[in-house]
């Protein structure tokens, strides 16, 4: 008898670097490659395995036991899972909590992930940090073990910057959202109702988490999801009181054609955008965006809104980032209204003159703390205000004027 | 926003002895806080009657009180210096009663005196239940259905609704002290009772029982701009119903959703929003049905605790040091990081690995004691163990508590049907060996499932428990040849080699050398607060059995020092003390310093004491990995008590230089046959005495050496099972029950010298001079455990040539043993001869209050010495003899454990000490009573009841009582004695012997004073043990030493005489 009777069969993580681990193969017995990331988040790895954003990446956990809490329908934050490998140091397949209806191990073998665990996370994490995210290739196929062959296939792979990721990702057809937030547990604390007077908005579609959409729900919007590719004329004809950017994966700067589009709607409608929707909302602006050494991803990240000082705690997934410089070189009106104090990064604009704003950080949470949810609320005081005829800006709302308020889920009206 | 400079000088308020509930935690925070006041430039005084603590240390604060903490002292102290404010959230509950009193004694007023961290109405809404229960409501959370009864009938009323089994929680006391779960009917009157009278407000809460539902703890914490952070969850591997202090813990939580542990983070927030907690930490407890989800808030602390302090060593953010912090005014993102040295304090930890606390019991010193574990907590000490999975860290910590378990062992219960119903028993009522028994359970083929029904151990944990049995069994069937194969993932799931050795039939160095042999060796990895997101440059470390190894060891000249491990009654905070004070030593003196401990109550284990910092179990195998890695220049094993003086001897073996005394010199001391040789080269006195190795030898020894006769095993520490035995008969009984005699665990048997005076003497020794620390003459006369025992420095009765004796033994035999380090001796004194008890070439528990009596700090000497230096190098030359008088007194755990008898005797049971200092004994005295809890009267009624014996040395002082108007009850014995000496008393009836009879009259309230001394006989420890037990209960202060008593009434005197005064250690040692 030897250690691999027990033990499921064999896997390999290989990086472009050359670096090569070995581990135990979950889910699906294939193969994926995409760029290597890692999420310090210690709750919610269902949330993170299903968060489109994640396409066309290889998502370690830095918590090492993962699985136990299996999965449920109500954590899924898109259709399937979008990534191309999951990473854990181990994964417990007697998932214990009452609302499990499956082990990770199915669901990854169900939408055919690869998984790979049993192998030293922490020093993958340590070696992206310190070299930065790179291309890997997660082998979980037992008949394709071979390691120098894995590493010139990560070499060969491209990674994120030029891709479109966003193609992959988008609804084919415009579509209605109507589910408010997870109705919950007793004992928690109460919801706030959701307001009566709706307004009309459209989504766009870049690869949203449901939990924004349950999130623009609760605060009174009647959400239309549509795809990416929607002309800002197909839009505006619905005649909307309002745009959503949504997130999503990948490159902002490679998402095909979306600049000129959303800069149409932004010079039309009130707007919000998040994370990528966010990084959009600049480059239509005439910003930039750089790629971050290996990006933020977890729901620890000290957000700090630049007009109250105070600092939320916040759920955060990009590789890329808004060049300040650069918006104030394009000479658009556009204020920074939150940073992350760990680095400096932009994660928060608003416009001075138009009733535009946008977050980098995740307020929807799912999976992080609820801290920042006060944007939703921001953005419907934003739209109202500019509904009932008022000249407001996105720095009006946005730009930490208004209260923080508790981490409720809603801002009352 | 930036530092206070409105305010000058801060009192912060410490936690008093160790007690269960409230240990060194607090010692912990309360340095991490005066630490960083002082950083900041204001001007900390400090309170605290704990003499064992780093906190009293004269250097941590700018005034330190080592006074009765009281309102009259307090306000003493606050009239002389004038603090501008108070920090009450660092020293526990003790800290904050006593703010609560002097807030409502109309001090803080008179004063001008603030409040900062949190204020009266917050504390006040957080620990009163019923308040507190309002404020959930408001924020519309839930808290199980309850009332709040102040008597028996209001109980009862209540009960109606919330049914049995209730909840009995008594308000504002220590870790759950008095409450209990009444489970029929029958039961409820008498614990309903019991928990008013715990209660100091005589208030307690009838509670509907969560039982069995998941339980769990957020470390919050808030600053002054609002902002609020989550520092770690906890999940308890022992469902409700077990007092987190006495549960396995482990961090972060492992069976939630994100969506779950959210709402409990948003209810945590609201909560300490609401209670109002201005800044710094507090922590919440939950309950969580496991069926739906369904939350409850169980209670909040708005305060550091033992859970805060965990939750700091868990994830490497220092709770108090930040909440000192914030309540001077800073906001988190204006605190940096200390690990990472450059991201703000302003987020929330993430972990890569788990954490488990297990927690260490002693009730084999209680013998008769209830050992199920309920809502009152039980355990004296926990361990911590950090490993990569849950199932690594949890085989690290039951290695980690040396109570001889290295791993899931088989507990020792018989086959087939009648084993089972044993295993369900244990499974059924939790109790400390509970995990053992679910590991047998499913070695025995029982489903997770039915475990899961009848113990409702989340099914997660029991999940991992059934993968190290399982992988236990394959490591069990495999080939010698096999073995390699498997060894890596062995050890990946923590299985240590002690337990490899067994299941494979080897001894443990054969396992190693396989391992080694294999290249099996483990990685040390950082505790860094981030998972690896940001670079840490503190040596925070674990290890596990991965690729990557982080220790970076440096080429400096280092030392590594071994702690004590779990805190358990006769070893417990005084070797982390001396721990603690080698460290400052050797860093001061250049050396890089290697701190090695699990125990997360202690300061030792702060990443900021040491150079380097590795969290690991004190066992060979674990030790021995650190020092392959850290190559230090020498190991010091003397300070952390028995627990690394254990390893010295196979530590050197494996060739780790040891610095200090040598191994083979403490096995001199220690190995009964070669001290015996050693006395008679130096011609020292001892009690007569032999070694036993079996039952029939022990039997001629005694003969031999004449009844009564002390026995004890040998190599233990805190007198566990040691004994007084009077005859043959009693002796069997020893022999057989206690111990189990062996040529390997020999017994020791001496004469015991009945009513000597028993003496302890610290010394220090650089192998040529020998300076003698300090003379402590112990109150209690021989028979009582010295760490039991009240003492004094400097002697209050030994006559000068009997003092020469001592000191001048004491120097030869530090001298032939070649200690070079610190030694202790014990001596007894009978008739004007000096006999040798005991030599302990090593730190002793005294270590730290003769330190703060003489004012020069022996263990950093110590250390210096054990490095090269010599005593005249480091000034210290000559003997020093204070003028104040310094009395030790010990603190018990006897109110946790109904039904334990409060008598003394050669088995330890204390689990802190405290000090009192004075210009005289009988105010020394005093005040070392005060601050024990057991507050000398000035006036009222003692009753007296004291064996034959004690009758006419007792008659004076209770002449002298009188004489200052007490009023004498005495039981008829007693009584007659008295009336013969010409003491007028009134008798009064044992139990028994009619109404209304002794325990009436303490029943009644009108007894003030309890004087009762007892034969060494079971039948009358038996029929006097209600006395002790009603003066317990009722708190009113006994003496059970006849020189215990007459060291009150002495006490009692100097009381009378004027009230106490305080003075701080900076102004008592600046002559």
């Amino acid at each position: 008898m030897s250690p691999s009777s027990i033990l499921p069969s064999h896997a390999i993580l290989a990086l472009a670097d050359g670096t090569v681990y070995r581990g135990q193969a979950f889910g699906l017995p294939v193969i994926g490659a995409g760029e290597v990331v890692f999420n310090t988040s210690i709750f919610g790895y269902q949330e993170i395995l299903t968060d489109p954003s994640y396409a066309g990446q290889i998502v370690t956990m830095t918590y090492p036991q993962i699985g136990n809490v299996g999965v449920n329908p109500e954590d899924e934050e898109s259709r399937r899972p979008y990534l191309r490998g999951f990473v854990a140091k181990e994964v417990f397949d007697v998932p214990s909590n009452w609302r499990s209806r499956q082990s990770l191990d199915r669901y990854m073998q169900l939408h055919g992930i690869p998984g790979i665990s049993g192998i030293d996370t922490r020093a993958l994490v340590r070696r992206i940090r310190d070299g930065g995210a790179q291309v890997g290739v997660l082998s979980a196929d037992p008949d394709q073990q071979d390691s120098d062959a894995l590493v010139k296939r990560a070499r060969s792979e491209p990674g994120l910057d030029g891709c479109d990721f966003v193609a992959q990702v988008t609804c084919s057809e415009p579509y209605r959202w109507e589910e408010g937030l997870w109705e919950g547990v007793t004992g928690q604390l109460p919801r706030r109702p959701i307001p009566e007077t709706k307004f009309k908005l459209i989504a766009y579609d870049f690869g949203i988490k449901r939990s924004i959409a349950r999130q623009l729900v609760e605060n009174g919007f009647d959400v239309t999801i549509v795809p990416a590719t929607t002309p800002a004329e197909e839009a505006l004809a619905m005649n909307p009181d309002a745009i959503f950017l949504s997130n999503g994966p990948g490159d902002p700067a490679a998402v095909e054609g979306v600049r000129e589009n959303v800069r149409r709607l932004a010079d039309e409608k009130p707007l919000f955008g998040i994370c990528l929707g966010h990084q959009i909302l600049a480059l239509a602006l005439g910003g930039k965006t750089k790629k971050l050494k290996f990006g933020h991803h977890g729901g620890n990240q000290p957000g700090q809104d630049l007009a109250t000082k105070k600092v939320a705690i916040c759920a955060e997934n990009h590789g890329y980032a808004v060049d300040a410089e650069s918006l104030r070189a394009a000479g658009e009106p556009v204020e920074v209204t939150h940073v992350n104090l760990n680095d400096g990064t932009v994660e928060g604009l608003a416009h001075s003159e138009r009733p535009l704003f946008s977050v980098q950080y995740h307020p929807e949470a799912s999976p992080g703390p609820h801290d920042a949810a006060y944007f939703f609320g921001r953005f419907r005081e934003m739209v109202k205000r500019h509904k009932a005829g008022e000249n407001v800006s996105g720095v009006d709302v946005a730009g930490g004027r208004g209260p923080t308020g508790p981490p409720t889920r809603a801002v009352a009206e | 926003m930036p530092r206070r400079d409105d305010i000058q000088t801060i009192l912060v308020i410490g936690s008093g002895p160790i007690v269960i509930g409230q240990a060194c935690e607090f010692d912990y925070s309360g340095t991490q806080g005066c630490k960083a006041l002082r950083e900041e430039g204001y001007r900390v005084v400090l309170i605290n009657s704990n003499p064992a603590t780093i906190m009293t240390d004269p250097e941590t604060a700018d005034r330190t009180y080592i006074e009765p903490m009281t309102v009259e002292s307090v306000e003493k102290i606050i009239a002389r210096e004038r603090p501008d404010v108070i920090l009450p959230t660092l020293g526990g509950q003790t800290a904050l009663n006593l703010t609560i009193d002097l807030a409502e004694g109309g001090i803080l007023e008179r004063y001008g005196v603030q409040l900062i961290g949190a204020q009266l109405d917050s504390i006040n809404k957080a620990e009163d239940r019923d308040l507190f229960r309002i404020a959930m409501e408001r924020i519309g959370l839930q808290m199980p259905r309850s009332g709040y009864a102040h008597s028996l009938e209001e109980a009862r009323e209540i009960v109606k609704e919330t049914h049995i089994p209730a909840i009995i929680r008594p308000s504002f006391t220590l870790g759950g002290a008095g409450g209990s779960i009444a489970y029929r009917d029958e039961d409820f009157d008498e614990l309903v009772e019991w928990a008013l009278r715990q209660s100091p407000r005589s208030e307690c809460m009838i509670e509907q029982s969560v039982l069995g539902w998941k339980e769990y703890e957020l470390e919050v914490m808030r600053d002054g701009a609002d902002n609020v952070v989550i520092i770690c969850s906890i999940e308890n591997f022992d469902p409700m119903g077990v007092h987190t202090g006495d549960s396995i813990t482990v961090a972060p939580a492992q069976t939630l959703t994100d969506r779950e542990y959210q709402e409990m983070r948003d209810a945590s927030v609201a909560i300490i929003r609401e209670i109002g907690v201005d800044t710094g930490g507090s922590n919440i407890q939950f309950g969580v049905n496991p069926d739906d989800g369904s939350i409850v808030v169980i209670e909040m602390n708005p305060r550091v605790s033992r859970s805060s302090a965990l939750a700091s060593k868990a994830t490497g953010f220092p709770i108090a040091k930040i909440a000192a912090k914030l309540a001077v005014g800073y906001t988190l993102d204006e605190i940096t990081n200390d690990i990472t040295g450059e991201t703000p304090a302003s987020f929330e930890p993430s972990i890569d690995y788990v954490v488990t606390k297990v927690p260490r019991f002693t009730f084999e010193k209680f013998p008769g004691v209830d050992d199920r574990l309920t809502t009152q907590m039980k355990s004296v000490g926990e361990v911590m163990s950090i490993g990569r999975t849950f199932k690594e860290s949890l085989q690290k910590s039951l290695r980690s508590l040396e109570t001889g378990h290295f791993g899931l062992e088989s507990p020792l219960v018989p086959e087939g049907e009648e084993g089972m119903k044993q295993l369900w028993a244990r499974i059924d009522t939790p109790r400390p060996d509970r995990l053992w028994a679910v590991a047998e359970c499913i070695r025995r083929g029982v489903g997770i499932e039915e475990i899961y029904e009848r113990s409702k151990i989340d099914r997660w944990f029991l999940g991992n428990i059934q993968q190290i049995v399982e992988m236990e069994g394959e490591l069990k069937a495999l080939e010698p040849a096999e073995r390699t194969d498997w060894l890596r993932l062995a050890k990946q799931n923590g299985f240590s080699d002690h337990r490899l050795a067994t299941l494979w039939n080897l001894g443990e160095n054969d396992v190693r050398a396989l391992r080694k042999q294999s290249g099996v060796n483990p990685v040390f990895k950082r505790v860094d607060t981030c998972a690896a997101e940001f670079e840490s440059n503190t040596p925070y470390l674990y290890s596990t059995y991965e690729d990557e190894c982080e220790a970076r060891p440096t080429g400096k000249r280092k030392v590594m020092i071994l702690g004590g491990g779990p805190n358990r009654i006769g070893q417990g905070i005084e070797f982390d003390y001396c721990c603690v004070h080698a460290v400052f030593a050797l860093r001061e003196a250049g050396f890089e310093t290697i701190m090695v401990n699990c125990n997360p109550e202690t300061v030792s284990t702060d990443y900021d004491i040491s150079d380097r910092l590795y969290f690991e179990p004190l066992t060979l195998e674990d030790v021995l990995a650190i020092v392959d890695k850290e190559k230090p220049e020498g190991v010091i094993v003397q300070f952390g008590g028995q627990t690394p003086l254990r390893l010295a001897l196979d530590l050197e073996r494996a060739g780790v230089p040891i610095l200090g005394t040598s191994p083979d010199a403490i096995d001199r001391a220690e190995d009964r046959e070669r001290f015996d040789a050693l006395l008679e080269e130096l011609n020292l006195k001892r009690p007569p005495g032999a070694v036993a190795r079996s039952p029939e030898e022990a039997e001629r020894v005694a003969e031999h050496i004449g009844y009564p006769v002390l026995v004890r095993p040998s190599y233990v520490l805190g007198g566990r099972a040691m004994e007084i035995v009077n005859d043959v008969t009693s002796l069997h009984t020893y022999m057989k029950y206690a111990v189990q005699a062996s040529p390997e665990h020999p017994v020791l048997i001496d004469r015991f010298l009945a009513d000597a005076t028993e003496v302890d003497v610290d010394a220090i020794s650089d192998g040529e001079r020998v300076v003698i620390g300090g003379i402590m003459e112990h109150i209690e006369q021989a028979g009582v455990h010295s760490g039991d025992s009240a003492c004094a420095i400097p002697p209050y009765s030994l006559t000068q040539p009997v003092i020469d004796e001592i000191l001048e033994s004491t120097r030869r035999l530090a001298r032939e043993i070649g200690v070079l380090g610190l030694m202790n001796v014990q001596y007894a004194v009978k008739g004007g001869e000096v006999y040798l008890i005991e030599v302990n070439p090593r730190a002793s528990r005294t270590v730290p209050f003769v330190s703060k009596a003489i004012g020069r700090p022996l263990a950093k000497l110590a250390a210096l010495v054990m490095v090269g230096k010599s005593l005249s190098e480091l000034g210290f030359t000559e003997e020093i003899w204070p003028t104040h008088v310094s009395v030790k007194e010990a603190v018990f755990p006897f109110v946790k454990f109904p039904g334990a008898d409060t008598l003394l005797s050669p088995e330890m049971k204390s689990t802190g000490e405290v000090m009192g200092i004075d210009s005289d004994f009988g105010r020394a005295y005093a005040k070392a009573q005060i601050q024990a809890g057991n507050s000398l009267p000035t006036d009222g009624m003692v009753l007296v009841s004291v064996r034959e014996e004690d009758r006419e040395q007792i008659c004076d002082a209770v002449r002298e009582l009188a004489a200052n108007g007490f009023k004498v009850i005495a039981t008829p014995g007693t009584y007659e004695t008295l009336s013969e000496m010409g003491v007028v008393a009134e008798a009064v009836p044992k139990v028994g012997r009619g109404s209304p009879n002794v325990v009436d009259r303490i029943e009644s309230g009108d007894v003030t004073l309890v004087i009762n001394t007892v034969r060494n006989d079971p039948v009358a420890v038996r029929d006097s043990s209600a006395i002790r037990r009603s003066a317990l209960l009722r708190q009113i202060p006994y003496f059970t030493t006849a020189a215990g008593a007459l060291a009150a009434v002495g006490g009692i005197r100097g009381l009378q005489l004027e009230s106490i005064g305080v003075r701080s250690l900076q102004e008592i040692h600046q002559s």
